[in-house]
This record gives C-alpha cells, sequence and structure tokens, in this order.
C-alpha cells in the first residue's frame, strides 16, 4: 500500500481543489479534518487545470494551490497543465 | 460574543516582549519590525563547533574586523519586515508586469535601433551573472553575518538579486523570442569578453572574502554604487537617442530598487562607522580599496556603449559616490 | 511603429522552460578564483555530485511569482492577526489551559524557524549548483517569515498571558528548551548535505506533519483563529520545503552509489534525533490541548507509520531502508507522552508553562486512546498525585535529573519491551562515561564522540554554577522566568485568575 496524499485548508479556493481532485481521480478519498481536508490516493494523483478553470470560471495558474495547500506526500511532477504526486512502488 | 466583555478588565498586562521593552528602555507598544527583529540570533552558549567553521561559534562576531558593541544598531531605516518586504516588492513586480506584458504584446521593443538593441544584448544581459554574484554575496552576509538585524536584511537583498536576475533574463527572452540564445551569448560575454573580464575578476574576489562587512562594502555599497548609475541611468540615457525609451520601463525595477536599498546600506555603514575611529578606518580604505577596482571593472563597459564619454561618466560616478560616502562619515 | 509589420514571433514558453531559462546558467564555473575555494563545503561529507544541473525543482517558482503568491498570503494573514487583537480573539478559546501550548511553541519551535532561517542561508550559499541553492534560498527567507509571523501572531497573546514574553532568551537557557536548540545547532553545525538530509528530509518530510497538523488543528478546534492563520500560512510554504526534502535524497542517491550509506546513516541519525524532539508534540496533543483532536499514537500511525511506509517503499529502489530504530518509535507510541507529562508535572516548578492534572473526562478519553498502557500504567499515578495535592501534598521532584548526552531530555524514557523499567546506556569514551537514554541516542554519540562530548547539558551547568546560582530560584531569575508566574500549575496561577475573571464578566454580560 503506497498511498500519495495532500492536504489543503477549507477555504473557498479550495473547496473547487478538492472537487476537481476527487473527480478526477476516482480512487481518491477525502477525510474532513478541523480547518483541513486531506485527499489520499492509491499510487498516483492530479490536480488538473483544467478541471479547475471549469469550476471556477477563469483561468488557473497551478502554483496558485501554493496558497491554499498544507502538506503533500509523494513525488511532485508539475507542469502547466496538471500537479501530480506519485510514488514509484514498482522496481528500479 | 467577543467583545461583551468591560474593557477595564481586560487591559493588556504587557506591552510588548520582554526582550523589546528592554531594548526600548521601557514597556511600551513596539512596532511590528523591533518585536521581530531584535535577538531573534541565538545568543548564549552554544552547543557543538560548526564542523565547517571549527575555529568560530555558529554566530560569531569575530568574522569581521568590525566592532560593535551592540550589533542591533544595523537597523533597517525601511525597517522591512518579511510581510512588508514582500508586499513591497509585489506592488513593484506588478508595475514591472504591465511593462513586461506591454512589451511583450506590443512588440515595443522591435523600435528600438538594431545598433543599440545590440548594444543592450552585450552591455545589459550579461548582468544577470553579476546579479546572481550579488546574490551569493548576499547570501553569505546572511549565513556569517552577525545578529538579525543585518542578516535580516541581507536575505532579504538576497533574494532582490535573484529577481534582478530573472528580470534582467526576461529582457533577453524578449529580445530573443523566448529561445534563450541571447542568455547563452550574454554567459559566453561574461565569461570571455575582455569588456568582462575585470568586472567578472573584482565579482569572483568577492565571492571568497572572508570578512563579510567588506563584502557587504565592497558589493552593496561600491560596485552597486557603480553600475546602477552606470547602466540604469547613464546607459539608459545614451539610448534615449536611438530608440533605447522602450527598455526603461523593463528596467524602472531596478532604478527604483536602487534608490530604496541605498538607504539601507547607507544606514548600515553610517551606524557602523559612528560607533568608533577604528571602524571609521576600516570602511573608509575598504571603500577606497574596491572603488579603485570598481573604476577599472566598469570602464571597459562604459567604453563599449559610452565610446568617449566613458571617462566622464565614470568620473562623474566615482565623484557621486565620494559625496556619498563622505556624508555617511567616512573619507573618499 | 509599423502596425501592418508581422510581429516577429514571440514563443508562448511552458512552465518548465521559463523556469529553466530564468534560473539554469545563471551560475558559472570560476576562473579567476578556483572553484573549490568559492564552494569550501561541497566535498568534505564525502557527498559524489558528478552533475548539478540534475537537480530538479519540481515547484519552478520564479521571484515574480514567489513575491506575488508569498505577499498575497502576508496580506490574509496580517489582516486577521489585526483582527484578532482588534476583537480581543484571546477570549475565544476554550480554555485558558490552551495558551500554554502556544508558549511552548514560542519558546521551543520559534526559535527553530529562525535557525533554519540562518542554516538554508548558509546552503542557499555554498551548494554549487544553481538550482538547489535557489530552492534553499526560498527556504531560507520563508523560515525567517515564519520566525516573525509567529512572533507577531503571539504578541497579542503576550500581552494577556504569562510565559511568552522571552522566547530568545529561554530558548538559549531554560533546561528543557536545550533538547530543540542542541537538535537545531546540530543539524547546523553539520555540513551542507547533512543539513538538508537532517531539516529538509528527516525533519520536514518525515516528521514535520506531526508538528504541524495536529498543532494547527488543534489551534482551530480551540478556537485560536489567530494561530491556525499563522500555522496554514506557514504550512503552505511546507510543501515546497518537503519537495525539497525529498528531492535532495533523491537528487544524492542517483549521483553515485557511494552517497548510499552515508546517506542512509544521516537518515538513521536524523530520524531518532526528531522523534526524541516530538515527545514534547506528544504531550502537548494527548495533555495540553482542552478539546483534542486525535492521539499522539494516531497521529504517528497516520503521519509516520503510513506515510513513511509509502516513502520508504519508493525510496527502496536505491537501496534505502527504514531508518534504524523505527520499530522502537512506534513500540513507545502508546507511553510517550504519559512519560513526558508526568515529567514536567513533577518539574513544574521550573518550567516556563503551567502544568496540571488530567481531569477525570480526560482521562477517559486518554484510556479509551490507549486502553492497552493508560489505564494499567498511568492513570493510577495521575491518581495518587491527585490524592497527594488534595491532601496538601503536591509532588515535586526535588532533584534535578540525569540528562541523555545526545537528545538531552532526562532519562525518563523505558526499555522497548518493557514500560516498566526505566532505560539507561553508556558509553565510555577518553576515560568518561556518557549516559543515554535509549540505544538510538548512544549510537548517534558512538559515531561522533568528538561532537556530542561539547554539548552544553543543562544539569551539568548548573551544578557547575554556569546559570545563576547555585538556588533554583537563581537559576529561575536567570532563565527570566517569573518565579510564580509562569510557572507552577494551571490552577492558582495568575492566568488563571485572569480567565475566570474575563469568563464571569462574560456570562454577568451574557444574561
Amino acid at each position: 500500500m503506497s498511498k500519495v496524499s495532500i492536504t489543503f485548508q477549507n477555504t473557498d479556493d479550495a473547496r473547487h481543489l478538492v472537487d476537481a481532485i476527487l473527480t478526477d481521480n476516482p480512487d481518491a478519498t477525502a477525510s474532513v479534518m478541523p480547518a483541513m481536508t486531506k485527499i489520499d490516493c492509491e499510487g498516483s494523483l492530479s490536480l488538473r487545470r483544467d478541471s479547475v478553470e471549469a469550476r471556477i470560471g477563469r483561468s488557473f495558474d497551478l502554483q496558485e494551490i501554493h496558497l491554499s495547500i498544507v502538506t503533500l506526500a509523494g513525488n511532485v511532477d508539475e507542469d502547466d497543465d496538471a500537479f501530480t504526486l506519485a510514488w514509484n512502488t514498482g522496481a528500479r | 460574543m467577543t467583545i461583551e466583555i468591560k474593557t477595564n478588565v481586560i487591559q493588556p498586562r504587557r506591552q510588548t516582549y520582554g526582550n523589546v521593552a528592554r531594548r526600548l528602555g521601557a514597556d511600551k507598544p513596539a512596532s511590528r519590525y523591533d518585536e521581530s527583529m531584535f535577538d531573534l540570533q541565538a545568543t548564549g552558549v552554544f552547543h557543538y563547533r560548526p564542523t565547517w567553521a571549527p575555529e568560530y561559534e555558529l554566530f560569531d562576531a569575530r568574522r569581521t574586523a568590525i566592532v560593535l558593541a551592540d550589533w542591533h544598531v544595523l537597523r533597517d531605516p525601511r525597517q522591512y519586515y518579511y510581510g512588508t518586504y514582500t508586499i513591497a516588492r509585489s506592488r513593484m513586480m506588478e508595475a514591472a508586469e504591465k511593462s513586461f506584458s506591454f512589451a511583450e504584446k506590443r512588440q515595443a521593443l522591435t523600435g528600438i535601433d538594431a545598433d543599440w538593441t545590440g548594444k543592450i544584448h552585450s552591455y545589459l544581459l550579461p548582468l544577470r551573472h553579476y546579479e546572481w554574484g550579488a546574490n551569493m554575496n548576499n547570501s553569505q552576509i546572511t549565513d556569517i553575518g552577525f545578529g538579525s538585524a543585518i542578516t535580516e536584511a541581507a536575505m532579504f537583498a538576497t533574494m532582490d538579486r535573484l529577481g534582478i536576475a530573472q528580470l534582467i533574463s526576461r529582457v533577453g527572452l524578449i529580445l530573443d523570442g523566448g529561445t534563450g540564445t541571447s542568455l547563452l551569448a550574454a554567459k559566453d560575454a561574461w565569461m570571455a569578453s575582455p569588456a568582462w573580464q575585470p568586472l567578472r575578476h573584482a565579482v569572483e574576489d568577492m565571492l571568497v572574502m572572508p570578512d563579510w562587512f567588506e563584502l557587504f562594502v565592497a558589493q552593496n555599497l561600491v560596485f552597486d554604487g557603480f553600475i546602477y548609475p552606470l547602466v540604469y541611468r547613464q546607459f539608459d540615457q545614451a539610448g534615449m537617442a536611438h530608440g533605447g525609451a522602450a527598455l526603461s520601463p523593463l528596467t524602472e525595477f531596478m532604478a527604483d530598487w536602487f534608490e530604496e536599498i541605498s538607504r539601507w546600506v547607507d544606514g548600515v555603514i553610517t551606524a557602523a562607522g559612528k560607533e568608533s575611529e577604528a571602524n571609521r578606518d576600516l570602511l573608509s580604505g575598504w571603500t577606497k580599496a574596491w572603488t579603485a577596482r570598481a573604476v577599472e571593472a566598469v570602464t571597459p563597459l562604459a567604453e563599449s556603449v559610452l565610446g568617449d564619454g566613458a571617462a566622464e561618466a565614470v568620473a562623474e560616478i566615482a565623484s557621486q559616490l565620494g559625496q556619498r560616502v563622505r556624508r555617511l562619515g567616512l573619507q573618499a | 511603429m509599423n502596425a501592418m509589420q508581422p510581429p516577429p514571433k514571440q514563443k508562448k514558453l511552458s512552465l518548465k522552460e521559463r523556469y529553466a531559462h530564468l534560473t539554469r546558467g545563471l551560475g558559472w564555473n570560476t576562473t579567476y578564483q578556483p572553484m573549490d575555494k568559492v564552494f569550501p563545503f561541497a566535498d568534505y561529507e564525502g557527498i559524489k555530485i558528478h552533475d548539478w544541473d540534475a537537480w530538479e525543482d519540481p515547484f519552478r517558482l520564479t521571484m515574480d511569482a514567489y513575491w506575488k503568491y508569498q505577499a498575497e498570503k502576508e496580506r490574509k494573514l496580517y489582516a486577521v492577526i489585526e483582527s484578532f487583537a482588534q476583537n480581543n480573539g484571546h477570549l475565544n478559546i476554550t480554555d485558558a489551559r490552551y495558551v500554554n501550548a502556544l508558549k511552548l511553541f514560542l519558546t521551543g519551535v520559534s526559535p527553530l524557524e529562525y535557525s533554519a532561517h540562518r542554516g538554508y542561508a548558509h546552503v542557499g550559499r555554498h551548494f554549487v549548483g544553481a538550482g538547489p541553492r535557489i530552492a534553499c534560498q526560498m527556504q531560507a527567507i520563508d523560515e525567517l517569515r515564519h520566525a516573525q509571523t509567529q512572533i507577531h501572531t503571539m504578541s497579542h497573546y503576550n500581552k494577556f498571558f504569562d510565559g511568552l514574553h522571552d522566547a530568545r532568551h529561554m530558548h538559549d537557557r531554560v533546561w528543557y528548551l536545550s533538547v530543540p536548540k542542541s537538535f537545531f545547532e546540530d543539524a547546523c553545525s553539520a555540513g551542507p548535505f547533512e543539513f538538508l538530509t537532517a531539516i529538509s528530509f528527516s525533519f520536514e518530510y518525515v516528521l514535520t506533519n506531526l508538528l504541524f497538523v495536529p498543532f494547527m488543528s488543534g489551534a482551530a478546534f480551540n478556537g485560536d483563529m489567530a494561530t491556525v492563520t499563522f500555522g496554514f500560512s506557514a504550512q503552505s510554504d511546507e510543501a515546497r520545503h518537503m519537495t525539497l526534502g525529498l528531492e535532495i535524497i533523491k537528487f544524492m542517491l542517483e549521483q553515485d552509489e557511494a552517497n548510499v550509506p552515508i546517506v542512509q546513516r544521516w537518515i538513521d541519525k536524523w530520524f531518532w534525533r526528531g522523534y526524541r524532539l516530538l515527545a514534547l508534540v506528544s504531550m502537548m496533543m494527548d495533555y495540553m490541548l482542552p478539546k483534542r483532536i486525535m492521539s499522539w499514537a494516531e497521529a504517528w500511525e497516520m503521519y509516520f507509520e503510513q506515510a513513511g511506509d509509502a516513502l520508504f517503499n519508493d525510496l527502496s529502489r536505491y537501496g534505502i531502508r527504514k531508518p534504524k530504530y523505527f520499530e522502537v518509535a512506534s513500540k513507545e507510541k502508546h507511553r510517550l507522552s504519559h512519560e513526558v507529562w508526568s515529567t514536567f508535572y513533577n518539574y513544574t516548578q521550573a518550567t516556563a508553562f503551567h502544568t496540571w492534572l488530567p481531569t477525570e473526562e480526560e482521562m477517559t478519553w486518554l484510556s479509551g486512546k490507549y486502553p492497552d498502557t493508560f489505564d494499567r500504567l498511568y492513570r493510577p499515578r495521575f491518581e495518587c498525585w491527585s490524592e497527594m495535592e488534595k491532601k496538601g501534598n503536591r509532588y515535586y521532584n526535588p532533584t534535578l535529573p540525569q540528562l541523555c548526552v545526545t537528545c538531552q531530555i532526562p532519562m525518563i524514557f523505558t526499555e522497548p519491551d518493557d514500560p516498566t523499567t526505566t532505560c539507561f546506556r553508556s558509553a565510555e569514551y577518553k576515560g568518561e562515561r556518557y549516559h543515554f537514554c535509549s540505544d538510538g541516542c548512544k549510537d548517534i554519540f558512538c559515531y561522533e564522540p568528538e561532537k556530542y562530548i561539547q554539548s552544553w547539558l543543562p544539569v551539568h551547568q548548573i551544578y557547575q554554577g554556569n546559570c545563576g546560582g547555585a538556588e533554583m530560584k537563581d537559576v529561575l531569575a536567570w532563565y527570566h522566568l517569573n518565579f510564580g508566574a509562569d510557572n507552577f500549575d494551571y490552577t492558582g496561577s495568575p492566568d488563571q485568575k485572569l480567565w475566570d475573571e474575563w469568563q464571569a464578566q462574560r456570562s454577568a454580560n451574557a444574561v
């Protein structure tokens, strides 16, 4: 079992991020704690720019997640279209 | 629920932290700058000597020849703490972004004479490496400087220099259509062009300077005191006749920044000099030595841009710096 | 300007390309001064780097974006701090006992943020590659931010509560604060690669969630909106910091196989150092929050056992295994907080925060969270002390404790397989005998004895007369600890008296 995880503040901005992740990553589960929400997902998880933009109705720069993120676990890969967390579970 | 309690029972029991009250001489309300600047650096007994400098303590006043009874006199006149610093820079950056966006959309730089565009490539873009050297030097001051007053402001200066290096790079990316070829050429010039070698030599000598206060003088007072007026004022003005006005908004950040940072630099030098004649002698000696070095380093650059007017321009800057230094209580 | 002329093609740069252009290539190989003089600390730890450009910074923040986002965070944060002060937000916390967690935080943790700032400035100057250097510099200024925002947030509490008035002075002197102080000085006095393994990886990546996440959730749950805000605001930088931690480890491991055993040894050392430091957090979670979020054991399971499994599973491809003695930490999870809180209760005369015995309701919660240990081992203790209190004979431990030379915590921990026997270890070095709380701490000492024989052990120093005098009151004065206000039990403290007055006033007004 190798779950990646990302935690956001419970803010208006972050709600859309959580929603986008849960929709795009069917295996992801969210646990709501006081003031924050932790999302876990087996193997990998992506936050897609277009999914966020569809929810907020404006263009979105993935670096805006720096305003809402609390913590994460997993190897980060970020480009213009997606922010991805993943564990390398296989052999080298 | 909150304010139902009569104010008489919720009078503060103290106005500020104890260390701040001792420094202010009384328990009275203190500025955010004071509360978050005073006494942050560890004092007292340290547990272990640094393996990378076992002859010193982790924080050690003996890393410069300057002697101060209280290092907190090296205050930042701008009174920056992290919040006010970042907010100030984000405002400056907002203005710069508008200029860059305008220049990108309207191809404003294409209106500059081809000859002058060539000069911009050769005089401005290699300065990203000068800025990177300045970033390292201020990082060094943050690392081994003594006391939270000077090191905190040096941290801000460290990031400023990275930001400026990146702004210069962005000018390059506009000029080369986003390919980065101009930046590669600028690096070649920095490494090999004869006009840049005296400056690079001086920067590399600064990178290995053991005394951080001398480094502060060499980099932030003297070399910046030459480079900024020369490049962002003299060169900028010389470009006006060649359509170079389109570049000015893109380097406005640097011009504004230099004016602002000079207040910090002057404040630090003044305070250190005021303490003793020994300090003043050191500061004057460093200023003189590095001024001679700076004149030598910027003259070929000035010549490549200003031609015959170079000697006069450099002399004028040297004279202005001399006046500034005397105003700070030093001998120029 | 000719509007009809087709514009030269401006390539739209991707995030990765833009970052590469704006950062890569800023550095150069010096020729007027030798590289090993410009970067004198790159080699001495034995880490081999062949290609600094292989470093990838996943977040690719340039300074324009950094200033923009950080300024936005700061605007929000200071708006909250202002309104908290204007509305006397401290009146809305669940109970004044909660503030004692803040006291521990301001005196124990905030000074570490500052130390981190200087430590990252050092590494940010001395790494050879521009990429890792920039990442370290950004962390250096972030850590300054954390120290300053914490001081600004707590400033309001300091006006109304004791024990927050001289954090730096106390951090450098008070006996239990030598635990965090020595931890960080250990890291800062190490070489640049060990520093990053210690702080970025072992502390930030592996352990920091255990400090910040429960602390912030705890603050939210206990009505402390100012702390929630600074906590979250700081934590939003942590994602970058944690990522730096994972990246530096992978970078070292990928650069040369010979780095693997060095890195493994550092992971072992700094896991144990960090875990021991978190002992203070365990008691905060289980005993100091009036409304609790989760137990220390639950947090350990979630943030170390589960998250750590995934992480070390990922790193196993490089030949890295879980840190040595991780299983000891898991064995201790059902007793750690109880052993620590009991110790502070016994030495409350010398602490800059208040202690108390858990209420019956709180003990019920503890029994539920620690079914195998609490009722059997710790409840009887608390009940006994409670009886003594009722008889006017509150128990204080009058003798100064023996400290572990490595972690500097009193020798209070128990044998990994026997929670009723105190764990003692010792080693001889150059004719002197040194004492340790655990095998983990002993191993750390034995690998670098020359470093740890320098430890400034508060109890030894008191006995040697270096701490203001021979009497406890002299020592406390030297600590700047206000006798009768900062120390002793919460019950009977000035904090409690004021809090009760405010509450009485509030209920009178509510009618």
